[in-house]
């Protein structure tokens, strides 16, 4: 029997660009490129490898975001993934967490599944809570930030190394995955994966599809609200000095004129 | 006064200071009540206490070291239950954020994760959030149930504030999902003795340019001359120089001590989102060029391995 991966990629500013907020509070997407959120391309990678090693396996990547997010799944299908599921909808422009979890549980169970795989985080939002929401949302047990991963007769069997200890996780499929950049470097597309990508089919959904109502999601029907964002102010320029051999006892000085020798 | 239920963060009933910082920023809201799970719950009673907990509500079973996260977030739907609060503060660690997630949408609330502060608003909880790698500051709050939020570590001062902190045992009933991800090995991370990453008041990091596991006891060295954690850059940890628990950054600990000493570090946008939000900032780093200057209250331009060294042993010299 196939085993049906679906993987879940978020489209993001591009961290190395200026990123900003937009005068309704959310995140610009006009003027910094957008790509598939690197943390998401270890999502694709262990979904590939784990597809490797089934016998018959097959992976759909998904995502929520506007019309240019179509470039995140282009760039998972061409690492290997083999079809695409877009939902995109006007009414979902400014979705908070829980609405993002709740419009990606209801295509997820519509793709149908048998293991789900995220990324740790987004690089934007950054919040890292949304796989541990989804399992909820899909009633399935949540296997989250692995460094390591296995799947094996309908058993997910992984590492997750945590704050206090490492520890050795194991459940029965359907599960969620959620994986760290520890998991193994991600592939680069090939180019015939590049080529191939353009002739893997890529569907998209509205909200109507997932029988979602536009007020469970967008700015108005989110959960929280932002009132303000105000960019930090620069750092006023430090003192830089040039070791000429005095360089630590120099440090040593502005150390202890700040108190902390 | 309404109740604000605080998730406890300990190590065999030893509470984690990130938890007293949330015990100060609960008492702005509301009166604090505590929530302490697994081995050694009730001994968290008296610091709790100590810093304004009116009550310390406890639970322990296997489940909770057994299964991973649910069995603690139905333990926490349980105290939600019985309190009623006017809002949940968690911790902003990775199992903290997850734990709080899940009650977030059981109880069909927003969530706000890794506030730097918090106050109280016409509508509700305040919060403050550092967003893109700490180039911008948001408030934000919960507009749909009862506020969730996890807040960062180092983001208020530990107040003494003795409130009486009796301890109540918590009735617990697991999920049919409670069990689903079992925990069948762990291996818990030695001590090095070094304050933990996330709390320390210093921390001192290397990165590529330490150029090798076997320098990093200049780092090391540094750090114990300050009393301070021991951090790493991504290359380093992927270069297998320094554990991957040390590593600052996004995908590494976030940190905001009063000092951070960078050495050997370039100051990648991934490394300053782990540390930007720092007091004080400090790099040694031989080019001059490098963006982490940018960051700088003071920098030095040099070789670490002449200008650490010198450093080490001037702080000893003036500690005496
Ligand atoms: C700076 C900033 C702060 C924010 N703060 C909050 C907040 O406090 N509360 C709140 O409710 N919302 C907040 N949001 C909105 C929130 O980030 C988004 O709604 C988002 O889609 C979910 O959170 P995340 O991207 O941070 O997810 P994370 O939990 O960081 O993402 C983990 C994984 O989930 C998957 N994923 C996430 N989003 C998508 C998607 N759209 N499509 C497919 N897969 C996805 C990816 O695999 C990703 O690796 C914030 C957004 C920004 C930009
Ligand atoms: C999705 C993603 C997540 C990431 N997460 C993180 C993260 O959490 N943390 C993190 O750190 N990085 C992270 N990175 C990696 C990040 O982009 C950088 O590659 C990394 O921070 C570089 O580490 P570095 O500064 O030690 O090395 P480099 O950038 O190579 O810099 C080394 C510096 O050392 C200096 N140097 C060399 N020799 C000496 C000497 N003898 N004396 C003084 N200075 C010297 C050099 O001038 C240089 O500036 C992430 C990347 C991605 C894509």
């Amino acid at each position: 029997m196939s085993l049906r991966i679906v993987v879940c990629v978020k489209y993001v500013p591009d961290a190395t660009g200026d990123r900003q907020f937009t005068e309704d509070l959310t995140v610009n997407r006009d003027d910094v490129d957008g790509l598939l959120s690197e943390l998401d391309e270890y999502a694709v990678e262990q979904a590939l490898q784990i597809a490797d090693e089934a016998d018959d396996a097959e992976i759909t990547v998904l995502t929520v975001g506007p019309e240019d997010a179509k470039d995140a799944l282009r760039k998972a299908l061409s690492m290997g993934a083999d079809k695409a599921i877009h939902v995109e909808d006007d009414d979902l422009h400014g979705t908070d967490v829980m609405g993002t979890s709740l419009v990606l549980a209801k295509a997820i169970e519509k793709a149908g599944y048998d293991l789900v795989i995220t990324g740790m985080a987004s690089t934007d939002g950054t919040m890292g809570v949304l796989p541990a929401i989804l399992a909820e949302r899909l009633g399935v047990p949540q296997v989250t930030l692995l460094s390591e991963v296995k799947v094996e007769d309908g058993t997910v069997t992984g590492r997750r190394d945590g704050d206090t200890a490492s520890e050795q996780l194991e459940a029965s499929l359907p599960a969620l995955v959620s994986v760290t950049d520890q998991s193994g470097e991600a592939r680069y597309p090939s180019f015939k994966g590049i080529m191939a990508a353009k002739k893997k089919p890529v569907e998209s959904w509205d909200l109507e599809d997932l029988e979602i109502e536009a007020d469970e999601v967008g700015l108005e029907g989110s959960w929280t609200k932002v009132d303000s964002a105000a960019q930090r102010p620069a750092r006023t320029a430090g003192t830089i000095v040039k070791d000429e051999g005095e360089g630590g006892k120099q440090l040593a000085e502005f150390l202890a004129g700040q108190k902390f020798i | 006064m309404a109740e604000v239920l605080v998730y406890v963060d300990h190590v065999d009933g030893a509470v984690r200071k990130p938890t007293l910082e949330l015990l100060t920023l609960a008492r702005r809201i509301g009166e604090p009540v505590a929530v302490a799970l697994g081995a050694g719950a009730d001994a968290t009673a008296a610091v709790l206490a100590e810093h304004g907990a009116v009550k310390v509500l406890t639970a322990d079973a296997p489940e909770f070291t057994e299964y991973l996260v649910v069995p603690k977030v139905d333990a926490l739907q349980a105290a939600y239950e019985a309190v009623s609060p006017a809002a949940v503060l968690v911790p902003s660690s990775a199992e903290g954020k997850e734990i709080a997630a899940r009650l977030a949408v059981r109880i069909g609330s927003g969530i706000i994760t890794d506030a730097v502060d918090l106050e109280a608003g016409d509508e509700g909880p305040v919060a403050t959030q550092s967003a893109f790698a700490a180039s911008f500051t948001t408030k934000s709050r919960v507009s749909k149930g009862t506020p969730v939020i996890t807040v960062k570590p180092n983001s208020a001062p530990v107040e003494a504030a003795p409130a009486a902190g009796a301890v109540e045992a918590l009735a617990v009933t697991f999920g049919a999902l409670a069990t689903g991800t079992k925990v069948t090995g762990r291996t818990p991370r030695e001590s090095t003795g070094r304050p933990e990453l996330t709390e320390a008041a210093i921390v001192v990091s290397g990165g590529r340019g330490v150029n090798g596991a076997e320098n990093f006891h200049l780092i090391e060295a540094l750090a114990d001359s300050l009393g301070a954690a021991v951090g790493a850059s991504r290359a380093a940890v992927d270069a297998g120089w320094y554990p991957h628990s040390n590593q600052v950054g996004q995908t590494g600990k976030s940190v905001s001590p009063q000092l951070y000493i960078a050495s050997g570090i370039s100051g990648a946008i991934q490394h300053r989102a782990g540390m930007q939000t720092s007091k004080t900032i400090v790099a040694i780093n031989k080019d001059a060029e490098a963006p982490i200057f940018d960051l700088v209250d003071y920098g030095v331009v040099g070789d670490l391995f002449a200008v650490v060294p010198q450093l080490t042993d001037e702080i000893k010299a003036r500690k005496g």
